[in-house]
């Protein structure tokens, strides 16, 4: 059983892990478009603002 | 970049927010876009309006079917639209009341908790799995401490939104969803975390955050459909002129509104909305009377004609002689009776707040019975604390913390999908009870439009020609009806303000305009040369989708009503054309309203769709209500739903939706009440282990939020 000394908090840090990349990518903006950003990627066009 | 570094409150600014600041221009607009779907599309709106000047940056959104325009220099949003229609997209303005918040902080904070109660729930599970499979001894309790561990923080922290709103209402002595909630968490956090300290057997951890979490997901769907609500008696009553023109013994004043009396007179210049219900004194022009009849077309007003507040002076000057004043304006009294409207349907109350009503005490009681019994029965305090947490948790509202809120989400989206925006989180509901429509005419079922069909084509190019950069409404309809045409070569174009235009065509004089100027009857006249004057009907079209609306509702079992403020000539016109049987012609806003609240009083669950200023009445005292986008701001503000695209097609699945949703409400309310009825028994038994209160939970949340999804197939 000495096993679940390393088993669990290793499960809490690989959870813990993807609970921070969540977070980050809801701060981020990453779910504001979901059906948008998935068809921009096929898109040969340059995607950027527009400066002149 | 470089001119944004000189301003001084952005040079304190990290590079990445400058840069953005910088893009994304000065000010904001924000375009619904219905008609979009496609990545072509997405370039083709992007490209359209970043080649505009003024244009900083425009980012479309394809989810919300919107675009974002960063503007650096004034811009009006018609422009924008002119643009992108151009490009061939539909475009409409949306104003902020149809865009939520702009940072939805709350909703994020909510996100936020459940990804925490989520972790927590996994990592919890994977101790409890091994204690359910019969862990004893050390390795229990150990299992238990760090189940703890992780659980309590994670509860402080998810749990918090049920916390607040079941003390808030705890406050104000009422029992709502949120207090057998929060009840549940914290007795069933106590209980284990006195079982884990005295070594005991049983821990309700897992069964406390699961709940949380699959609570959490209800509210936030819940926090969702919650758009932030506008008044639209607030948007009536910025129509009201704060300064007006006062003229006093021939002196010229500007003066606030509050300190005109009856009999003063006030001048309103053209374009400008007249203050003061009253009569011409002096001068000619053509007024806007949409406010009141709803028809966009323009009347004639000389001296001795009655205005009303809220019109709109279009030609001329007038003097107006002010017949009422202060709160006695029709503008007021509607901005009254729209106030009104709203308060008596903001009274109304959700279906699960309803059934929470019912739902809270019993859980009490249940609980306090369970504890109670046991305690008489067996006199052992922490068994029967035990055995009425487990009543607690078992019978823990999650169908209606989550069902009601999963089921209106899903049937906005598809309402949504269709081109139907849905405002009003309750809207959905409200609509399933619906078994009268009201429909306004003009600009809802109908389009101005004018006739070509009696004109040779030679006129209809000389029509085109005087009328295709006119900006009279009149001009544009006719204009736009002879879509097709091409026009004819003239010169010398001039407006008569008041009377039409006038051109020279292959040297002899056309005009088109008013009757009385071409020396004709009532209406539009086209004249060519010294011919005779020429009618040019002006008559209303069938928006698209208007006939297979109506005859879709009816063989749904509404009753279908007109109601205009058009005359009943065309009224019984357009009825006849839809079979609608019920009309009434020429009514004014009041009595919109008051024909709303007949038919309420009666018993029926009215429905009211219609789209301008004097609409706006009906649209708050309906029971729901439906506007086009094209609709007046206030109107739209007063509606729950609003139409994105031009066609009335996607309306025809609406009340479909509508009941499809409520009666997955009821049955979701059902499929909870079963798994109440098999699992508070085995619980007030006290045979309700921990892992038979998390499959009771779990289960039954599962299945109503799948239930819900069916939505989202066929009805």
């Amino acid at each position: 059983m000495n096993v679940l000394v390393f088993l669990i908090p290793v499960s809490l840090v690989l959870g813990g892990i993807g609970l921070a990349a969540f977070v980050w990518s809801l701060r981020n903006d990453q779910y504001e478009d979901l059906e948008g950003d998935a068809w921009r990627i096929l898109s040969e066009d340059d995607d950027k603002p527009n400066n002149g | 970049m470089s001119d944004a570094a000189f301003c001084p409150a952005c040079v304190g600014l990290p590079e990445e927010q400058l840069e953005k600041a910088a893009s994304n221009g000065t000010s904001q607009i924000v375009l619904s876009l219905p008609g979009i779907h496609c990545v072509a599309c997405i370039n083709g709106v992007e490209r359209a309006l970043r080649d505009m000047d003024g244009v900083a940056n425009a980012r479309v959104n394809l989810s919300m079917k919107r675009v974002t325009v960063g503007t650096d220099q004034p811009i009006s949003p018609e422009a924008l639209i002119d643009t992108l229609e151009m490009a061939g997209f539909e475009a409409r303005v949306l104003d902020t009341s149809l865009l939520g918040s702009e940072s939805d902080a709350y909703g994020r904070g909510l996100m936020t908790r459940l990804a925490v109660s989520g972790f927590a729930n996994m990592n919890i599970m994977l101790l409890s799995v091994a204690v359910w499979s019969g862990a004893i001894g050390a390795t229990l309790h150990m299992f238990h401490w760090i189940t703890a561990a992780i659980a309590i923080p994670a509860l402080i922290y998810a749990a918090q939104p049920f916390f607040a709103s079941g003390w808030r209402s705890l406050k104000v002595g009422r029992l709502n969803m949120d207090v057998p909630i929060s009840l549940a968490i914290l007795l069933a956090s106590g209980i284990s975390l006195y079982e884990t300290l005295y070594g005991g057997h049983h821990s309700y951890f897992d069964a406390a955050v699961t709940l949380t979490f699959f609570l959490l997901i209800g509210r936030y769907l819940d926090h969702r459909s919650r758009k932030a609500a506008a008044s639209a008696a607030a948007q009536l009553s910025a129509l009201e002129v704060p300064r007006v023109m006062r003229v006093r013994d021939g002196v010229r004043q500007m003066v606030d509104f509050a300190d005109l009396a009856i009999g003063d007179l006030v001048q309103v210049l053209p374009g400008g909305r007249i203050p003061v219900d009253g009569t011409i004194t002096e001068g000619t022009s053509e007024i806007d009377r949409s406010l009141l009849t709803g028809e966009s077309q323009l009347s004639r007003a000389s001296a001795g004609a009655t205005v009303t507040a809220g019109e709109v002076n279009m030609t001329g000057p007038l003097t107006i002689r002010a017949t009422t004043v202060g709160a006695d304006t029709t503008l007021r009294k509607m901005v009254t009776m729209v106030d009104e409207a709203e308060a008596a349907r903001n009274r109304y109350t959700a279906v699960a707040d309803k059934a929470a009503a019912l739902y809270a005490p019993v859980v009490h009681l249940l609980a306090l019975v369970a504890f109670a019994g046991w305690m008489i029965y067996s006199g052992d305090l922490r068994l029967s604390l035990n055995i009425a947490v487990a009543v607690l948790i078992i019978t823990c509202p999650c169908a209606m913390g989550l069902a009601v809120p999963a089921v209106s989400t899903t049937a906005a989206g598809r309402l949504f999908r269709a081109g139907l925006l849905v405002k009003d989180g309750t809207a959905v509901e409200r609509l399933a009870e619906v078994d009268t429509v009201v429909f306004d005419k003009t600009g809802t079922l109908t389009m101005p439009a004018a006739a070509r069909d009696r004109l040779d084509d030679e006129t209809q190019r000389i029509a085109l020609a005087l009328t295709q950069n006119a900006t009279h409404p009149v001009s544009q309809a006719i204009a736009a009806s002879l879509d097709g045409v091409t026009p004819a070569v003239l010169t010398d174009h001039c407006e008569h303000a008041g009377k039409g235009l006038s051109a020279i065509y292959e040297g002899q004089q056309v005009r088109l305009g008013s009757g009385d100027w071409l020396g004709a009857g009532h209406g539009t006249y086209i004249q060519i040369g010294d011919e005779p004057a020429q009618k040019i009907t002006l008559r209303s079209e069938l928006r698209d989708g208007a006939a297979a609306l109506v005859r879709s509702w009816q063989e749904a079992g509404m009753d279908v009503h007109l109601v205009t403020g058009d005359d009943a000539n065309e009224t019984s016109k357009i009825a006849g054309a839809l079979g609608i049987a019920h009309r009434q012609a020429e009514t004014k806003p009041a009595g919109k309203i008051a024909y709303i609240d007949e038919l309420s009083a009666n018993g029926a669950k009215v429905l009211m769709v219609g789209d301008g200023l004097n609409d706006t009445g009906a649209l708050a005292a309906a029971y729901a209500s439906v506007s086009p986008a094209t609709a007046a701001d206030a109107s739209r503000a007063a509606s729950d739903i609003v139409l994105l695209n031009d066609s009335l097609e996607p309306l025809t699945e609406l009340p479909l939706v509508a009941r499809a949703a409520m009666k997955r409400i009821k049955e979701n309310f059902t499929i909870s009440t079963i798994y109440n009825v098999i699992a508070v028994p085995i619980a007030l038994a006290g045979f309700a282990t921990p892992l038979i209160a998390s499959i009771a939970m779990s289960a039954s949340s599962i299945t109503v939020l799948l239930n819900a999804l069916r939505l989202k197939g066929r009805l």
